[in-house]
């Protein structure tokens, strides 16, 4: 069930100039619903006056033991920057969960690719944990600009194999994921966020490997609820919401 | 207690605050946030005769307090929504309202005729003012004689109450309402979106994949406080205020300048709570100026 919930922010800690990783906890300290890895939520951004609209952000992770929500975060605008300037005790109003979440492996499937692309790395955090509390072993092609953009590596690390990609060549492979020699091995499932290139790149790249791949979409929304179609993308059954049918897409769906 | 009951022609409203259409969805998208049953009334998405895919995407662009969008009209078309929709719907304890649209006068009245055959429902909304279809929509909303030919239409294939959604894109709304009062529109709603456009400069490119849409939100909310009070005015149908409220003081803006009811939009995607906030507060102000009847508050402005 969807659910208004007022957080209470615990930190706020900048990663480099451009990136925050969020951790609140609900204001009445009320356990936190259930999620998947790969929903989202829409912040209510208050102290931006060039803000109207809530703006959606991924579950980067959730921490049932201390009951926190993590959000990393890219300043992108006013609404991000604004959110970034936020301090531990203030309180933001979230819509959480909202959209599906990315399909787990079924029976057989061991080998698993998780590919990320500047802040796209977010959700993927959450789905590794949830891979590696079930068994697996993933690994992770992490793409950025450049150095100061690979965000969270050490936790990465600790939940498997991590690959690096950088633009500059600044750190780890230079050149953009796809030409990553990683990328040229056999995976059972491939999972991707990142920016648009990217996810078009990998999906024409793994399309007939035999291998499912889902990406997760970050189309323009306003309400995050399935009531203003503005959000949608064309699949193959005609024009879908992301925020309701997404914003997890198996590339199959998809009219890339 | 304060009694909040209205009444649109024929239809009784237990409170005077209902939910615009193509922002709310067909209900259950909220039934997580409001309990449904308290809404005085909800009209549902744009209803065109045939499916409809809309535009395509980038349809809504964030601007100074409000938004543009461009959908065009997405749904399913009529048959699906009585087949699968309206029995989701049919049980709350409020009224259902749809809103209709047509490419021509011909498909607003075969919407209205199966809606009529094959539901309860006892309420349309005439939308003769979207901006973001080619054919049809504002194009009847413009003219005296197109509004006046729809709702004449209209109000022949349907029996129950007829409410015509104006559009803010005209140089004198309240003629458009005379002639649709004259048709035997048991209400005027306004206002349909404002016709507005918005450009990345860096990339030299319209936000929208239409280049132009219609803004709704805080944004035009004076534009429409205005609007209402000149059409309330200039009729004796009741009329239903809308544009741009985000509380329940703006609703009482609405009510002020003479709507019987007001429909909250835009509002509902920051905070899908806020209708029942509305009616709680206007509850509550009725109470704090010692009015027991919120009729007694329509068009009330001291001026
Ligand atoms: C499902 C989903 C998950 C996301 N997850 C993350 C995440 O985990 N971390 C992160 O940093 N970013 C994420 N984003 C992107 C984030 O929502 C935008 O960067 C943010 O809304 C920009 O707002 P702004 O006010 O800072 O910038 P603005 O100046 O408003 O816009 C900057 C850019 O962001 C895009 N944008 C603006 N408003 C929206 C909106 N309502 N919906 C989507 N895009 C928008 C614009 O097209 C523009 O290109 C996600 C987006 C979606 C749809
Ligand atoms: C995304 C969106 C979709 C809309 N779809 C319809 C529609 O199908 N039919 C209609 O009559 N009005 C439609 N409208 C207009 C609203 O019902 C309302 O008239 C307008 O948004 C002004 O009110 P607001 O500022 O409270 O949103 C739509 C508005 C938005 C924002
Ligand atoms: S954002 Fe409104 S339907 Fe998806």
């Amino acid at each position: 069930m969807k659910r208004i919930i007022v957080f209470r922010i615990v930190s706020n800690t900048a990663l480099g100039s451009n990136y925050t990783l969020m951790k609140l906890t609900p204001e009445d300290n009320a356990e936190l619903p259930d999620t998947c890895p790969g929903q989202f939520v829409q912040i209510y951004v208050p102290d931006s006056k060039s803000t109207y609209l809530r703006r959606p952000i991924s579950i980067n992770f959730v921490d049932k033991k201390s009951n926190q929500l993590w959000l990393l975060i890219r300043n992108a605008g006013d609404g991000t920057a604004a959110l970034m300037r936020m301090k531990a005790e203030e309180r933001l109003n979230i819509i959480m969960p909202l959209g599906n979440g990315f399909t787990l492996p079924s029976d057989g499937e061991r080998k698993l690719l998780l590919v990320g692309g500047g802040v796209g790395v977010a959700p993927l955090y959450a789905l590794g944990h949830k891979l590696v509390d079930g068994g697996y072993r993933p690994v992770f092609l992490l793409g950025a600009r450049s150095e100061s953009d690979l965000l969270m590596l050490d936790e990465f690390k600790a939940l498997g194999d991590v690959m690096i990609c950088t633009d500059d060549g600044s750190v780890g492979h230079h050149g953009v994921v796809t030409t990553h020699e990683v990328m040229n091995g056999t995976f059972d499932r491939i999972y991707c966020c990142g920016p648009m290139p990217m996810m078009k790149a990998v999906a024409n790249m793994v399309r007939n490997s035999g291998a499912e791949c889902e990406v997760s979409l970050e189309n323009t929304m306003a309400c995050g609820v399935g009531a203003c179609l503005c959000c949608v993308e064309p699949t193959v059954k005609g024009n879908v919401c992301v925020c309701t049918e997404g914003p997890v897409f198996n590339i199959n769906q998809l009219t890339w | 207690m304060v009694n909040l009951n209205v009444n649109i022609g024929n239809l009784s409203l237990k409170n005077p605050v209902l939910t615009a259409s193509g922002t709310f969805g067909y209900g259950p998208e909220f039934a997580d946030f409001i309990d449904l049953n308290r809404l005085g009334g909800f009209i549902v998405k744009g209803t065109t005769l045939e499916p409809r895919q809309g535009n395509p995407y980038p349809r809504m662009v964030e601007t100074p307090s409000g938004m543009i969008n461009a959908v065009g009209l997405q749904n399913k078309g009529v048959d699906y929504f009585i087949e699968h929709i309206y029995p989701q719907i049919k049980d709350v304890d409020s009224q259902i309202i749809v809103n209709v649209s047509g490419a021509g006068v011909d498909d607003y009245v075969e919407v209205c005729r199966r809606l009529q055959q094959h539901t309860n429902i006892k309420a349309v909304e005439v939308n003769i003012s979207c901006p973001n279809v080619k054919q049809g929509g504002m194009a009847f909303g413009t003219t005296c004689e197109g509004a006046a030919s729809v709702t004449r239409a209209v109000r022949k294939a349907f029996e129950g109450t007829v409410l015509v959604k104006l559009s803010p894109n005209v140089t004198d709304i309240a003629e458009i309402a005379r002639a649709v009062e004259a048709e035997g529109a048991d209400s005027v709603s306004l206002i349909n979106t404002v016709m507005a456009m918005a450009i990345d400069v860096e990339r030299r490119k319209p936000y929208l994949s239409t280049v132009t849409g219609g803004l709704s939100g805080a944004a035009v909310r004076p534009i429409a406080v205005r609007m209402v009070w000149q059409v309330a005015k200039a009729v004796k149908i009741p009329v239903i205020g809308l544009g741009g409220i985000m509380n329940g003081r703006d609703a009482l803006e609405f009510i002020l300048a003479g709507a019987t009811a007001v429909e909250i939009g835009t509002a509902n995607f920051i905070n899908p709570a806020v209708t029942v906030e509305v009616i709680d507060y206007i509850e509550d102000y009725c109470t704090r100026h010692g009015v027991d009847n919120v009729n007694s508050l329509i068009g009330a402005l001291d001026y």
